[in-house]
C-alpha cells in the first residue's frame, strides 16, 4: 500500500490545506459581508484586491508573501515577536500561502450565499430586539451556511493543489513544506521517478475528488428550503 | 398609547413624504392607496427607514429627533412589526421563531402558552416555516412579534398575501389580540373593510401627505373624503350594540344611534356586544311610503338631507336615520320619479343579509 513517506506527504498536505482554509474563513466572511452588504466609494477597488490572488501569477503572490511574512518582513517580525509564530520555511507558511490563494474562491461562494438572503429577514430580527452581532450569528450566517461550507471546501480543494506561491514563499522542504504537488514536482526532477509520480498523482486525484464530493454532499444536506 | 409622528423624507427621484399626526387611539390605521406613503411612515416608526427631518415619539419615548440627532436603533425601539409576508426565519422551527424576541420581554410580557393558545398554533410548533400555509405563517409572525413584548405592534398589510377565507380568519385573530391581550396596534392597509373593522382612528394618506385624521366613523362618513375612501366602497359606518337574538332563525337585532334597530344574520355577537357595522351606499333602497309584502327585514324611517347628482346614472341621497347620516346610492331616474328632495320623509330599506362577517367588526 502506501509508503511511510507517502502517508507523511498526504497528512502534511491535509494539515496545510485545512489550517489554511480554516484561518481564512473569518476573513472571507468579513470580506463577503462588506461586498454583499455595504456600499462605499472604492468598493470596486476592494473587490479587485480581494480577487487579485485569482489572477495574479502565483509566483508573484508567493514573492509578496515572502517580502511581508519572511523573517525580515514587517508582518513576519510582528508575528514572530508577538505570538512566536514563524512563517518562513515552515508548514505554517505553506498554510498561509494556501489560505491566501483559496481566499477569493471562498469569498465568492460566501458572497453569493449572502446575496441570496432576504435582507428584510435581518431587519425582522432587529425589530425583535436582536442587535447586529446577534442577527449575524443567528440569522445571517446560519442562512449562509451552505455557502460557507461550499466556500470552505472549495478553498480546501484549491489549497491541496497549491504550488507556485508555496514553493516561492517557503520552498520545498520534505516533511515541513513539501506538500503533494511539491513532492510530485520534486520527483519530476529526478530521472527514475515515473512510478512514484503516478502513485502520487493518483492520490492527488483521489483527495481532490473526495473534497469536492464531500462539499457537494454537505451543501445538499444543509440547504435550507426557501420559505 | 400615544404616537406622535412628524417627518419628511425626500428621494432622489423627486418622491417626497410629509406626514404629521398625533394619536392616542388603541388601534390606529394608516389608510391610503399603495404609494400614498403609509408604509414609509410605519417603517420610520420601526426605524427601518430614517426620515430627513422630524420627530417620532411613542408613549413619551423619543425614538427619532432629527434636530437633536436622536435615532434609536431598530432593536432598541421596542416596536413589534408584522410584515406583509411574515418573514419567518426559514432555518428555525416555529417554536424557535416565536422565542426569538423573547429575550427582550420583561415582566409585563405575555406568556408563550397564552399567545400560542390564542393564535391556535400549538400543533405546528415543531415545524419549519416552509411547511406552513399562508395563514399559519401569518399567525406565527403575529405571535413572534407579540412575544417580543413590544410597546406597540406595527402591521403592514398583514393580510395582503392571503386569500379571502384566511383573511377574515386572521382579521378575527387580530381583533382578539387587540381586545384580549390589550396590545396597541398601528395598522397599515388600503382595505376599507379591514380598517373599519379594526381601527379606532384613521390617518388617511394620499400622495405622500396626510389628507385627514380622525375617528374611523367620522372619516368614512365624511363626504369630502369620499375620493380617498373610495366611491364604490362608499357607505355609512355605525356603532351598534346587540340587544336581542333569535336562535331559531339565527338573527341578531342591533341598536344604534338614537333609537334605530337593525337585524343582521348570525349569532356571533352576544347580547350587549358592541360591533361596528358598515352599510354600503349601494345596499340601501329608498321608498316614499312604508312598503308591505317585502322580504326586506330592515325598514327604517328617515329624512332626506341632501341629494348629489350629476349627468351620470347614479345619484347619492343622504338620509338621516336615527340621528345618523347615511349615503344611499340609487339611480338618478328614481330620484326624479319619486320626487325626492331635501326635507322629504322616506323609508330606508336594508336587507338583513347585506351585513356579513366582513362588514361587521367587534369593538371594545
Amino acid at each position: 500500500m502506501l509508503s511511510a513517506d507517502e502517508v507523511a506527504i498526504i497528512l502534511l498536505s491535509l494539515k496545510v490545506a485545512a489550517v489554511g482554509a480554516a484561518f481564512s474563513l473569518p476573513f472571507a466572511i468579513a470580506a463577503a459581508l462588506i461586498l454583499a452588504r455595504t456600499v462605499f466609494p472604492g468598493k470596486a477597488l476592494f473587490d479587485a484586491i480581494v480577487h487579485l490572488p485569482l489572477v495574479l501569477p502565483p509566483v508573484v503572490t508567493g514573492y509578496f508573501l515572502l517580502l511581508a511574512f519572511g523573517r525580515q518582513g514587517p508582518l513576519g517580525k510582528v508575528f514572530e515577536e508577538a505570538l512566536g509564530l514563524t512563517f518562513a520555511f515552515r508548514w505554517t507558511g505553506a498554510a498561509l500561502a494556501a489560505g491566501v490563494m483559496g481566499f477569493p474562491l471562498m469569498v465568492r461562494a460566501i458572497q453569493l450565499a449572502l446575496e441570496a438572503i432576504d435582507p428584510r429577514l435581518e431587519l425582522a430580527a432587529r425589530t425583535l430586539g436582536a442587535g447586529r452581532w446577534r442577527v449575524l450569528m443567528s440569522v445571517t450566517l446560519p442562512l449562509a451556511l451552505p455557502g460557507l461550507l461550499a466556500g470552505t471546501a472549495l478553498a480546501f480543494a484549491r489549497a491541496l493543489g497549491e504550488f507556485g506561491a508555496t514553493i516561492t514563499f517557503v520552498s520545498s522542504i520534505p516533511g515541513e513544506t513539501q506538500t503533494l504537488p511539491l513532492a510530485i514536482y520534486n520527483l519530476t526532477q529526478s530521472p527514475d521517478g515515473d512510478a512514484a509520480i503516478l502513485r502520487l498523482c493518483a492520490l492527488s486525484v483521489t483527495l481532490s475528488l473526495g473534497a469536492l464530493m464531500l462539499s457537494e454532499w454537505m451543501t445538499r444536506r444543509l440547504r435550507v428550503r426557501p420559505s | 398609547m400615544s404616537v406622535e409622528v412628524q417627518l419628511s423624507k425626500h428621494w432622489p427621484g423627486g418622491a417626497r413624504i410629509e406626514a404629521a399626526f398625533a394619536s392616542h387611539a388603541s388601534t390606529l390605521a394608516l389608510f391610503g392607496r399603495s404609494g400614498s406613503g403609509k408604509s414609509t411612515v410605519v417603517n420610520a416608526l420601526a426605524g427601518l427607514l430614517r426620515p430627513d427631518t422630524g420627530r417620532i415619539v411613542v408613549d413619551g419615548v423619543v425614538l427619532f429627533d432629527a434636530a437633536r440627532r436622536i435615532n434609536v436603533p431598530i432593536e432598541a425601539r421596542g416596536v413589534g412589526y408584522v410584515f406583509q409576508d411574515g418573514l419567518l426565519f426559514p432555518h428555525m422551527t416555529v417554536r424557535q421563531n416565536l422565542l426569538y424576541g423573547a429575550r427582550r420581554a420583561g415582566t409585563r410580557s405575555l406568556s408563550m402558552q397564552q399567545v400560542v393558545a390564542l393564535l391556535g398554533i400549538g400543533p405546528v410548533l415543531a415545524r419549519k416555516p416552509a411547511t406552513l400555509s399562508g395563514g399559519e405563517k401569518q399567525r406565527v409572525a403575529i405571535g413572534r412579534a407579540l412575544l417580543s413584548n413590544p410597546r406597540i405592534l406595527l402591521m403592514d398589510e398583514p393580510l395582503a398575501s392571503l386569500d379571502a377565507g384566511r383573511r377574515s380568519e386572521i382579521l378575527g385573530l387580530i381583533e382578539r389580540v387587540r381586545d384580549e391581550l390589550k396590545v396597541r396596534i398601528v395598522y397599515v392597509s388600503h382595505s376599507v373593510g379591514e380598517v373599519t373593522r379594526l381601527a379606532d382612528e384613521v390617518v388617511l394618506m394620499n400622495g405622500g401627505q396626510v389628507v385627514a385624521h380622525g375617528a374611523v366613523e367620522e372619516m368614512f362618513n365624511r363626504a369630502d373624503l369620499r375620493p380617498h375612501t373610495g366611491r364604490f366602497e362608499g357607505g355609512a359606518l355605525i356603532e351598534a350594540r346587540a340587544i336581542a337574538q333569535d336562535p331559531h332563525y339565527r338573527l341578531t337585532t342591533f341598536f344604534f344611534g338614537d333609537g334605530g334597530t337593525l337585524v343582521a344574520p348570525g349569532l356571533d355577537v352576544p347580547i350587549g356586544g358592541r360591533v361596528r357595522m358598515r352599510i354600503r351606499a349601494r345596499d340601501l333602497t329608498l321608498a316614499t311610503s312604508r312598503p308591505e309584502g317585502l322580504s326586506i327585514r330592515n325598514v327604517l324611517a328617515g329624512k332626506v338631507m341632501a341629494i348629489e347628482s350629476g349627468d351620470g346614472p347614479i345619484a347619492e341621497v343622504r338620509v338621516r336615520v336615527a340621528g345618523k347620516e347615511w349615503p344611499a346610492r340609487i339611480s338618478r331616474l328614481s330620484v326624479d320619479e319619486m320626487g325626492l328632495m331635501p326635507g322629504l320623509s322616506v323609508y330606508v330599506l336594508v336587507k338583513a343579509i347585506a351585513f356579513d362577517k366582513r362588514s361587521m367588526g367587534f369593538t371594545t
